[in-house]
């Protein structure tokens, strides 16, 4: 099979791979890309746990051949924390213990941080729905959703301290 | 193993001449979220893959100059969502859209996919038909025009000719007091394949109804145009008996499956009550309330 070339963006950085036609874009992240923080639960578009976004849009890389990141931006889990400054909504999993395998986890941190990007006061039922295509088998999504409704109040905080700074 | 080949022209002439070349081996690509399932699972193994989202026409919202609008079949649902005007003419086919899956789905499934994907549940299809959607296809021999509703043969099959592309839906310019609505049942309230799906969309003039369409979904093994339940709702105010009768139709044109998600007879008997819902939503929103 003839390899494709791949010019894309990820995480901000320009990036190129070779990959097969009909590899996902979750392949070329784990294999050339060396990014594993994505991981591969259902490989259907069910769990979301290879979460990523595509210029800004949250996907399934697992549903998206890595042939389609040609000249697309791509975001990954890896792309969260600023060097060794955990992202707000990391932190507050692990304060709140919103994990436990942590399969689902970078999954659940980028559908959440695309939400609140989005929308940055979300009640507890927009959580709910939008991260309804992540699913978790251990933590009963509870504390996840309160550790994404308690960013977002700690982020509009910070967000109007800076306003007024 | 087969030699897969991955296209991804700038134009639909280009497209056309590389998909009708391959035959039947080809697939192709706009969000992918059923075509890479399938190929994962082994249920088809294409020669060719034609990603169509580099052809602007496939990809693009415009609103047309009579006040319609023309959607490429490749855009995605969040797209849809994201247009600031789209969602208020068409509520009921933007509820359609972005029922497709999780949010990480609709990042990347298209209308026109769900549509050529030919599943008699495609919770688009519905509010598109009750829409009166018209859809663009081009092949080898060039246009054509077809009715949303002409567009499903049988369950993963469509009336589309070989060699032929989904190009866009045009959607027609909306009078005054006219909305629309879509409904599913699902026994969850997430991540779910419709058990019926109903659109409505009604045209309100002093609370009395002027044009009604009805689509209905996931009851036969094509998606539905109900024209015995829009008869019912067109000079009526909307009153219990007139809603009644809508709903007879609904279920008298039921041909429904038994399967996990639901028997024939609690098909049939949704299919009355989702009308009855859906129209109400659809009539709120048109201000005939």
């Amino acid at each position: 099979m003839a390899k494709v070339h791949v010019t894309t963006t990820v995480n901000g950085e320009p990036a190129e791979f070779l990959c097969e036609p009909n590899d996902t874009m979750l392949d070329a992240l784990r294999g050339p890309l060396g990014l594993t923080g994505s991981k591969e639960g259902c490989a259907s578009g069910d769990c979301g746990a290879c979460s990523i976004t595509l210029d800004g849009r949250l996907v399934c890389s697992c549903l998206m051949l890595a042939a389609e990141a040609e000249g697309h931006e791509i975001g990954t889990i890896e792309g969260m924390a600023r060097g060794d400054q955990l992202h707000p909504l990391q932190q507050k999993f692990l304060e709140m213990a919103a994990l436990q395998c942590g399969i689902c986890t970078s999954g659940m941190l980028v559908a959440s941080d695309a939400l609140l990007k989005r929308n940055s006061q979300p009640s507890e039922e927009e959580v709910r729905f939008w991260l309804a295509g992540n699913l978790c088998r251990c933590t009963g999504y509870d504390k996840i959703v309160r550790a994404v409704l308690e960013t977002a109040a700690d982020m509009r905080q910070q967000a109007t301290l800076e306003i007024r700074q | 193993m087969t030699e897969l080949r991955y296209l991804s022209p700038g134009t639909l002439d280009e497209a056309i001449a590389a998909f009708a070349a391959a035959g039947s081996a080809a697939r192709i690509l706009a969000g992918g979220t059923d075509l890479l399932v399938q190929m994962r699972s082994g249920a088809v193994k294409p020669g060719l893959i034609v990603d169509i989202k580099k052809i602007a026409e496939m990809t693009s919202i415009e609103e047309t100059a009579d006040g319609g609008f023309r959607v490429g079949a490749a855009v995605s649902g969040m797209v849809l969502a994201e247009h600031g005007r789209f969602g208020k003419v068409w509520p009921g086919v933007l509820e359609g859209v972005n029922l497709i899956g999780s949010k990480q789905v609709q990042g990347r499934a298209s209308a026109g996919g769900n549509l050529c994907n030919g599943s008699p549940a495609g919770d688009s299809v519905p509010a598109m038909i009750a829409a009166g959607a018209i859809v663009t296809v081009q092949g080898p021999n060039g246009r054509r025009q077809m009715k949303v509703e002409d567009v499903p043969a049988g369950p993963g099959r469509t009336n589309l000719k070989p060699g032929e592309i989904l190009v866009s839906f045009t959607l027609p310019p909306r009078p005054p007091g006219a909305s629309d609505a879509y409904l599913r049942m699902i026994p969850r309230t997430e991540m779910d394949i419709a058990v019926v799906g109903c659109g409505v969309n009604l045209t309100m003039k002093d609370g009395v109804c002027t044009a009604a369409r009805v689509g209905l979904g996931a009851v036969a093994p094509t998606v539905l145009l109900v024209e015995a339940a829009a008869k019912a709702l067109i000079g009526s105010r909307l009153e219990e008996a007139a809603l009644d009768e809508a709903a007879a139709a609904c279920r008298a044109a039921c041909r429904p499956i038994d399967d996990k998600r639901g028997t024939i007879v609690y098909r049939t008997k949704i299919a009355g009550v989702l009308l009855k819902r859906t129209a109400a939503i659809a009539a709120k929103r048109a201000g005939g309330n």
